[in-house]
């Protein structure tokens, strides 16, 4: 019984370990080819789950198909974001970038604060208690949908970046700005997309999210650290180095639970995180960026 | 050392400072008791807001988890207090000794293992949360139900205990207050703040003009943590009663640096002219909507204020007002 408990445990790490690698994605693509670094990381996620709570409570909409309806919402706003006001501080020195971002999440935090008050809130779907037998594991019905939506939301990103112009310019632009000014592409709108498919994918994330964990306004900062650790784990703009990152802390952090105890979790991702900063800071599968 | 603290500054720079820190001991005497709290948490902010400058403003080392070293100053003295019955006047030794290791320990790895800019800022961010969840889990230090301070009759004044009114409190933080902006423009001015502003302005030629860059930063991390060790022992013996997640969470650091961001990073009356500018408007603010019931209010307009300096004023509020008071050549405040 205690390896199928093992078992059990370390499979459900493993689909939360997706959705955590698809947020953590959004971190690193805007890394990746923006270079700023997005303190405002997990409270935008936030937003995205409450979006998603909204439409469930009141258009009754389960949040699997809210994904494409918050995902876009949230491309608009991170759009916006990049092209109004991150698009200015590019000049000034990094600690007034990260401050920036970091006064953008205090201001989305308080600003779910005062939309939805302090208290934990779900959603309730038809499914949420049933499970799925496979041979000698039981799965929760509701993770491996989340699971697998992470999958595809995350494939998606990989094959736009991979296959589309759209994608490839965006990489031009983060292996060479000059390069590709020089080349005639449109960086500043380039950039906001970035931006934008970055915010997407915390949209994606957050909607999906939803359905495993309560959603509060404080959650946020928990989860923008979540995703640095993720990231700086897996190499910060490496995109399969996220997703690497974010199944490593997803199981890590289910049998630290179960081991130690739940609220001990996080500090073993603490411990990863200092670990990984000391003996390998350009992360598993990152290349060296100074 | 009067000589050198007050070398090319300005009569007016003197005078004005000096009418300043006159209004600031008189205010307890016409001051509201709300007031002079508001006055409290100001001073609170421009005190730890200043520590951090040292840090950042100074040398150029980010840290967004400075609230680790109010924790662990805190957490110190009032378990050292409430289990022993220690003093905090002896308490503060232990208590700034342990969070000027805590700084060395973080320093020394940051520095020794080259680890930069938002990595660095990361690694601060990471030992705060750990810490947090360590205290969080330990029963000594009263876990997540919080540790509570005993509390006297708060009219008389035990002064050997840090126990009285607010009034105390008021005066203490503003001795530290002040001591610490003394302090900063003495090393701001010495040739370990000149090593400073060589390396957080080029390190790589600070390196190579043989500015030896791991020691100075070290010191800049050791005095900016033991200094924030002492505001810790202030705010636990303030308050009362310390909780590890308000205590360290990293909301709380970049709370306690949002003043000097705004008053101006790198200046030395920034941080004090931040925290008075700051705190009391986001007062105002929950005051005035207070029937509304808004939770985040003020936190919200606070982060709104950060972004419009950093967008409009990156430099801060103090350069801009010190020109307007004609204290342009280094001034009252800054020291550059």
């Amino acid at each position: 019984m205690p390896v199928e408990l093992y078992l059990n445990v370390a499979v459900s790490g493993l689909l939360t370990g997706l959705i955590y690698g698809l947020s953590a994605l959004g971190l690193s693509v805007i890394f990746g080819v923006i270079r700023i670094v997005n303190f405002a990381h997990g409270e935008i996620m936030v937003m995205g789950m409450f979006a998603t709570l909204v439409l469930f409570r009141h258009l009754g909409i389960d949040p699997l198909y809210c994904i494409p309806i918050v995902a876009a919402a949230l491309f608009a706003f991170g759009y916006l974001l990049q092209d109004l006001v991150v698009r200015r501080i590019v000049h000034l020195p990094d600690y007034m970038q990260f401050l920036l971002m970091a006064a953008i999440a205090v201001m989305i935090v308080s600003l779910c604060l005062m939309i939805f008050g302090p208290d934990a809130q779900g959603v309730q779907v038809a499914y949420a208690y049933d499970s799925f037998q496979i041979g000698p594991l039981l799965v929760d019905k509701v993770r491996i949908y989340a699971g697998i939506a992470a999958l595809v939301v995350s494939g998606l990103l990989f094959a736009f970046f991979r296959y589309t112009d759209t994608g490839k310019a965006i990489r031009a632009c983060g292996d060479n700005q000059v390069g590709a000014l020089v080349v005639g592409l449109n960086v500043r709108h380039l950039f906001a997309l970035t931006f934008g498919i970055g915010t997407a994918c915390l949209g994606a994330a957050g909607a999906i999210l939803v359905l495993l964990i309560d959603v509060h306004p404080y959650l946020g900062p928990s989860y923008t650290l979540l995703a640095f650790i993720i990231v700086i784990i897996g190499g910060l703009g490496s995109l399969p180095g996220a997703l690497l990152g974010g199944l490593l802390i997803g199981v890590s952090e289910a049998l630290a639970g179960l081991v130690f105890q739940p609220s001990m979790k996080s500090a073993v991702s603490f411990g990863l995180l200092i670990l990984v900063l000391l003996l390998r800071p350009q992360g598993l599968l990152g290349k060296e960026v100074r | 050392m009067i000589a050198r603290l007050t070398d090319g500054l300005p009569p007016r720079a003197l005078a004005l400072l000096a009418a300043f820190a006159a209004v600031m001991a008189a205010a307890p005497f016409f001051a509201s008791d709300y007031v002079l709290s508001v006055l409290i948490i100001s001073l609170y902010f421009a005190f730890v807001g200043q520590a951090w400058n040292l840090m950042l403003g100074f040398a150029g080392q980010l840290s967004l988890g400075h609230a680790l070293f109010v924790g662990i100053g805190a957490y110190t003295s009032a378990a050292l207090f409430t289990h022993f019955g220690v003093s905090p006047w002896v308490g503060v030794v232990a208590a700034v000794a342990l969070s000027t290791l805590m700084g060395c320990v973080i320093g020394y790895l940051g520095f020794r293992f080259s680890i930069r800019g938002v990595y660095f800022a990361l690694l601060t961010i990471a030992f705060a949360e750990f810490t947090g969840i360590m205290v969080d889990n330990n029963a000594w230090l009263g876990g997540s139900a919080g540790l509570f301070l005993p509390v006297k009759n708060a009219g008389s004044i035990d002064l050997l205990n840090l126990r009285g009114p607010p009034v105390l409190f008021y005066y203490m933080i503003l001795i530290l207050t002040g001591a610490a902006l003394l302090l900063c423009r003495l090393l701001l001015n010495s040739k370990l703040g000149l090593y400073w502003q060589a390396i957080r302005d080029d390190q790589e030629a600070a390196e190579a003009a043989g500015v030896p860059l791991f020691r100075y930063k070290m010191i800049a991390v050791a005095i900016s943590s033991a200094l924030t060790g002492v505001a810790g022992v202030w705010y636990a013996f303030y308050y009362n009663n310390l909780f590890p997640e308000s205590t360290f969470a990293t909301g709380r650091s970049i709370e306690l640096i949002l003043g000097t961001v705004v008053g101006g990073v790198g200046t030395l009356f920034g941080p004090i002219l931040g925290a008075l500018i700051l705190t009391p408007l986001g007062e105002l603010l929950t005051e005035l909507t207070s029937g509304l019931q808004i939770d985040g209010i003020k936190t919200f307009f606070w982060g709104f204020c950060v972004v419009a300096i950093v967008l409009f004023r990156p430099s801060g509020v103090w350069p801009w007002l010190a020109g307007l008071l004609k204290l342009d050549r280094s001034t009252g405040g800054d020291g550059r």
